[in-house]
């Protein structure tokens, strides 16, 4: 267990900042991953074809390509197209993204593609007289959204939802491919200095199952709290 | 464009191997759980729990580097007979891709045995057929067809896990990419191309399960 020791002999310090390290990113992907749904499923539920067809195009391609080909793309080639947006105003110096805000917008961008699925299939399932209703009550179109559709939405993604984070917090460890410190790059980092891969990793593991059996129990608590009344 | 095809396409043969044995050996894995899971004995029963907890709860990568990394530290496993297999990164890969599907599969297949109707195994016992014939032909034919849909997602998510081995060294379609990318400088060429037949991939596999399962679907 001296391996797992804080301070400069150990690497629980470091372990314990990488976890945070995940924590951060798989909040902020999800975070992103709420955006690009709220953007999406409006287009997937849309009369108008065109519009429905660029919201299937997204969540269709970005489903049915690997993790992994969204992050090497937004990693190598975000670069790239950052370095041409700035040569076009003049500036040619050399430019790099962060790696924290590429992995967490091209983990948010997948992320994004299943809450998108949720989201629509929330609003799928709610009864089409709560829509005629509050048309019969004569209240407005965003407010009708706001007030009336969105949070029983949300209630009912809930559980599809915490599926969602957990394909997110999984998702992360893909990340550590571009170099961000967060568990499964800290425990590389660490396996390769020590010699002992099978203990880090086996670290890892039971990290990220800490992760998601702490998670677990969060989203059944937020989900009792929210179907209170139903 | 053209160019790097060929080479993408080598490296597709690779993912498509990788594919095929993992599911195959996966199958074999999930439906030994799956019968484990509904065994009624609770330390057998717990077994089976663990092992897809830990599996379906760590990432992939996780559990890649794990058996490619960490099954080589242990000297008892490098001086046996199976350090032929682990030594390879082919080998490893498959190792993990199998544990890690066949955890999901033994899920898919256990709620299907939950959900069959206890009517069909009580008629089946009224009527006298043993409880073997009475898994091996109504139960099982009957979980199976109705895990295919769930089964069909189950072959998608591994196709896009197989792009991990290509982190520990495999020239799959994702291994080729990188590389395309490292020689030409021209990440959405290589990138942008090697999704575009992830997603034919992924459109072939998607329908082949819509066909069976039109063909093979189960109507209750």
């Amino acid at each position: 267990m001296g391996l797992l020791s804080f301070g400069d002999t150990g690497w629980g310090d470091e372990l314990f900042l990488a976890t945070l390290m995940t924590i951060a990113v798989s909040i902020a992907a999800m975070a992103i991953g709420f955006i690009f749904a709220l953007i999406f499923t409006p287009l997937k539920l849309s009369k108008n074809k065109s519009l429905n067809v660029i919201g299937n195009c997204y969540t269709t391609i970005i489903r049915g390509v690997p993790e992994l080909l969204v992050i090497y793309l937004l990693f190598f080639g975000g670069t790239g197209a950052a370095m041409y947006v700035a040569s076009i105003f003049g500036y040619d110096g050399y430019i790099e993204i962060n790696a924290f805000i590429t992995g967490a917008l091209a983990i948010g961008i997948i992320s994004g593609a299943y809450s998108t699925e949720v989201f629509r299939g929330a609003i799928l399932s709610i009864d089409k007289g709560q829509f005629e209703a509050s048309k019969v009550l004569g209240i407005k179109k965003n407010i009708q959204f706001y007030k009336i559709i969105l949070p029983q939405m949300l209630r009912l993604s809930i559980p599809n939802l915490s599926n969602v984070w957990q394909i997110t917090l999984k998702d992360t460890s893909l990340i550590s491919v571009t170099g961000l410190v967060e568990i499964m790059r800290q425990s590389y980092i660490a396996a390769g200095s020590t010699r002992d891969p099978l203990f880090f990793y086996s670290v890892a593991a039971v990290l990220y199952l800490m992760l998601t059996f702490l998670s677990m129990k969060l989203i059944n608590k937020l989900e009792i709290k929210y179907s209170k009344g139903y | 464009m053209i160019s790097i095809f060929p080479s993408l396409l080598s490296g597709a043969v690779i993912t498509l191997q990788l594919l095929v044995s993992s599911m195959f050996f996966g199958l074999i894995i999930g439906l030994i759980f799956a019968i484990l899971r509904i065994n009624k004995n609770p330390i057998i029963n717990k077994f089976a729990y663990g092992y897809s907890y830990f599996f379906r709860g760590t990432p992939l990568l996780v559990q890649l580097y794990l058996i490619y990394y960490g099954l080589a530290n242990i000297e008892l496993l490098r001086n046996s007979f199976f350090w032929v297999i682990i030594k390879e990164p082919y080998w490893c890969a498959i190792i993990a891709f199998s544990l890690n599907t066949g955890a999901y599969t033994s899920e898919i297949l256990r709620s299907a045995f939950q959900t069959i109707k206890k009517g069909y195994i009580e008629a089946a016992q009224s009527l006298g057929v043993t409880k073997k014939i009475t898994f091996y032909r109504i139960q099982l034919p009957i979980a199976i067809k109705q895990s295919l849909p769930a089964y069909g997602n189950e072959i998608i998510l591994m196709l896009k896990g197989t792009s991990l081995a290509s982190v520990i060294t495999i020239m799959d379609l994702m291994g080729e990419a990188r590389k395309v990318n490292v020689l030409t400088f021209k990440p959405f060429e290589a990138f942008i191309t090697a999704g575009i037949i992830y997603l034919f991939i992924t459109f072939i596999i998607h329908n082949i399960i819509k066909y069976l399962e039109k063909k093979y679907g189960f109507q209750t």
